[in-house]
C-alpha cells in the first residue's frame, strides 16, 4: 500500500511530504533507535513517541517509508526541516500508539 | 571501481541534535561511489552506531574512515575517548553504561555494538582504557542484491 493511502486512511497529518508514492511495505515500532537500526526494514513506516531530530536519520539511514509519531507528539520545528530537506516522510497522529498499530496492521494484512 | 577512500571526523558535542549527520553523510557518499543498496545500508548502521559512540562517550569525538574496495567496504573508527573496560560485557546485547537521561532519549540500549557486529562480515575491537577504542569492521559486498 502506498504511503499516501496510509496517510488517508489512518488519517494521519502531515508534516514533511517525502515520497507518498512510496511503497509501505510493513511497519516497525519502537522508541529506542538502536533497536530500529536492528529491527526496522527498509519500506517499514516506523511508529513511534520518540520526537527528537535524530529520528530523522534514522529513518533516513534505513530506507524507511516515513515516521509517524503518536498520542498528539508534536517534533520541534528543526525536526520537521531536517524531515523536509532530507526527503523522509514525517506524520503526526493525536490517537495513541497501540490504536495506530493495530489499524495499520489490518491495513497492511489486506483486511482494512 | 577503484578502491576509494572516505574520510570523516565526528565531533562531541554533548548534545545528541546533530548525531547521524556523518552517517548520514556517509551513506550519500557511497550512494553517490555506486555502492549497491543492501551494501550501503550495513555500512549506515555501522556508522550510525559509531557516531553515536563517539559523540556519546568521548569527550573530543573521533574518526571514522571508510574505505570502498570492488568486493567489500572496510570501516575504521578511531577515538582517544576513555575505552572501554570490559569488552566482552560491551558485546553483549543490552548491556549499557548509559545514565538515565540517555536512556529518556532513545539511546543506550545497549545495543550499538552488537549492531555493528551483526551487520559486519569481520568485526574487532580493541580499546585501552584511559587510551581509547579502535574498531575495525568488514562488509563484503553482494553485488546479486544490488538494487
Amino acid at each position: 500500500m502506498r504511503l499516501k493511502e496510509v496517510v488517508e486512511r489512518l488519517g494521519l497529518e502531515v508534516l514533511a511530504q517525502g515520497d507518498p508514492d512510496k511503497e509501505v511495505n510493513w511497519a516497525y515500532t519502537s522508541d529506542l533507535l538502536s533497536d530500529v537500526m536492528a529491527g526496522a526494514q527498509p519500506g517499514d513506516l516506523w511508529l513511534t513517541i520518540q520526537r527528537h531530530m535524530n529520528i530523522v536519520a534514522v529513518a533516513k539511514l534505513r530506507d524507511l517509508a516515513g515516521v509517524v509519531l503518536a498520542k498528539g507528539i508534536k517534533p520541534a520545528q528543526e525536526v520537521v526541516g531536517k524531515a523536509q530537506e532530507e526527503g523522509v516522510a514525517l506524520m503526526v497522529s493525536d490517537r495513541p500508539l497501540f490504536e495506530l498499530c493495530g489499524e495499520l496492521y489490518q491495513l497492511l494484512r489486506g483486511r482494512g | 571501481m577503484e578502491r576509494r577512500v572516505f574520510a570523516y571526523s565526528v565531533v562531541s558535542t554533548g548534545s545528541f541534535d546533530d548525531v547521524g549527520v556523518v552517517s548520514t553523510e556517509i551513506k550519500r557518499d557511497l550512494e553517490e561511489a555506486g555502492v549497491e543498496r543492501e551494501t550501503v545500508r550495513r555500512v549506515a548502521v555501522i556508522c550510525f552506531e559509531a557516531e553515536m559512540n563517539l559523540a556519546l562517550y568521548t569527550e573530543r569525538g573521533g574518526n571514522i574512515e571508510v574505505v570502498v574496495e570492488p568486493e567489500k567496504v572496510v570501516i575504521y573508527v578511531e577515538d582517544d575517548g576513555p575505552g572501554i573496560e570490559d569488552v566482552e560485557k560491551a558485546m553483549q546485547p543490552g548491556y549499557s553504561t548509559a545514565p538515565l537521561w540517555v536512556h529518556e532519549l532513545g539511546f543506550g540500549a545497549g545495543m550499538g555494538l552488537p549492531n555493528m557486529k551483526e551487520n559486519s562480515d569481520f568485526f574487532e575491537l580493541t580499546s585501552e582504557v584511559g587510551k581509547g577504542t579502535k574498531i575495525h569492521s568488514v562488509v563484503f559486498r553482494r553485488r546479486e542484491n544490488a538494487a
